[in-house]
């Protein structure tokens, strides 16, 4: 088993031992302190293709490369770069091999990155493509639930909000089926519901599931309750958006009839899909999750890169 | 009786189910063929009742995955030196490669002339194939 070198396009790229190594090894990097890994990627190049806006995911990759003593090049915008003059992603892509160790991509097209490792000869990530899949936070998601929650057989995990085109909600769902999740609850509008496809390979792999439209029923059983927001980039029809958008919010009404160990997670940015005031109940850990996502990144790319 | 020669070197495409014939004959352009092609329908048949054949002479290399798409009951038969030397049903095809599109519009072999749409089968009975880039299920039509 050897991370060295391989690309990461969705979850199932990487073994459940694979995913386990990068987990424990981010926990390692966490639990040591960062300054003890600021030379482990010192001459080494992260190349950031982002096609579409990112905040976290961008700025994450990025921190982590620079925390590593490594430096970075790409753009944020498609706009800026050569795409605007029609360039295809196949030809960028060859081209960014030979200016950097590796690299990752945003795009809106799904199945983008997986396009785009075809034609790399350098280690590649998919930092979310559309509404896909969106594997650095499914590693983020398992390094925060290993180190505030426990082991993922014992956890009975519900998902709510928008199941359809959260990207996150896919990749991290998919390997809570190959971690052999206690319980799996899905909880979203009907016009949201997880895709077919994945819902039924779920029921192939013999996960214990629930499908609800209400949170409040099923919230008392819940020990990690994932929160996502509505898409509206996703949507063709703002119409749809508008009705749907305000589906599930998150309040301390609600909240009170969750376990005291429970935790709720985000993959963040939120709307108003949590209100405020839950921000300082202990049961709230997305900003400690989103600084997990450094650690995850880090852990990864020293991985792959081959200097751990 | 109508009379149609067999072929020596070539194709035929058989117990393809009565109407099928002339969209596997559009699907497969063989009309852009040089070769001489027999297009029979609505042939009598023993084990279907009516059945159309396709002939083909001097080709052996044909794209089984579009005939398995239109019709998984034909059978090929490879002719050379006037006998048969293989025979077998072409049944529903595991991976097809670019003969239709993807149905997401938010895929990128949808935008992205270096992605060639890649299916998979899920499902043999509804004819759904799951995209290779997107994972989107798509239930191909004629």
């Amino acid at each position: 088993m050897s991370i060295y070198g391989k690309s990461l396009i969705s979850p199932d790229d990487f073994t459940v031992e694979e995913l386990q190594t990068v987990v424990n090894t981010a926990r390692e990097m966490m639990d040591t302190g960062m300054t003890a890994y600021q030379d482990l990627c010192r001459g080494k190049i992260l190349a950031t293709l982002f096609y579409e806006p990112s905040t976290r995911t961008k700025l994450s990759f990025e921190s982590a490369m620079l925390r590593m003593g490594g430096s970075i090049l790409g753009f944020g915008d498609a706009n800026t770069s050569s795409v605007a003059k029609g360039e295809s992603i196949a030809d960028t892509v060859r081209v960014i091999s030979s200016y950097a160790d590796i690299a990752v991509m945003r795009h809106h097209k799904e199945g983008a990155p997986k396009l785009a490792a075809q034609y790399a000869t350098i280690p590649f990530i998919n930092g979310g493509d559309g509404g896909h899949q969106h594997p650095t936070q499914t590693l983020t998601d398992l390094l925060t639930v290993a180190k505030y929650k426990g082991e993922f057989k014992d956890q009975v995990v519900a998902f709510c909000g928008d199941l359809k085109f959260g990207r996150t909600v896919h990749s991290l769902i998919r390997t809570l089926a190959r971690l052999q999740t206690k319980k799996i609850i899905l909880v979203s509008p009907e016009e949201l519901t997880l895709p077919q496809n994945l819902y039924r390979e779920l029921l192939e792999r013999g996960i214990k599931m629930e499908v609800v439209t209400c949170l409040e029923g099923i919230i008392s059983e819940v020990d990690v309750l994932y929160m996502t927001r509505i898409q509206r980039e996703r949507f063709f029809n703002e119409a749809d958006y508008q009705r749907l958008k305000d589906t599930y919010i998150l309040d301390v009404h609600k909240l009170e009839r969750a376990k005291s160990d429970m935790i709720i997670m985000h993959p963040l940015p939120r709307v108003n899909e949590i209100a405020y005031e839950i921000d300082n109940d202990p049961r709230a850990i997305y900003f400690k999750q989103a600084e997990c996502g450094v650690y995850a990144r880090m852990a990864l790319m020293a991985l792959q890169l081959g200097v751990m | 009786m109508m009379q149609v020669t067999s072929i020596s070197e070539g194709i035929v495409l058989d117990h393809i189910t009565s109407g099928n014939g002339l969209k596997i004959f559009s699907k497969l352009n063989l009309a852009a063929l040089d070769h001489p092609v027999v297009l029979l329908m609505n042939v009598p048949s023993r084990l279907l009742g009516r059945k159309d054949i396709i002939k083909i002479q001097n080709i052996k290399d044909i794209d089984l995955a579009m005939i398995g798409l239109v019709d998984s009951s034909t059978t090929v038969n490879v002719i050379s030196g006037g006998k048969i030397i293989s025979k077998h049903k072409v049944g529903i095809p595991e991976e097809v490669r670019g003969l239709f599109k993807c149905s997401n519009p938010r895929c990128v072999t949808n935008s992205d002339t270096y992605a060639e749409p890649i299916f998979h089968l899920v499902d043999a009975k509804s004819r759904e194939y799951a995209c290779e880039y997107c994972e989107e299920t798509t239930k191909y039509r004629l």
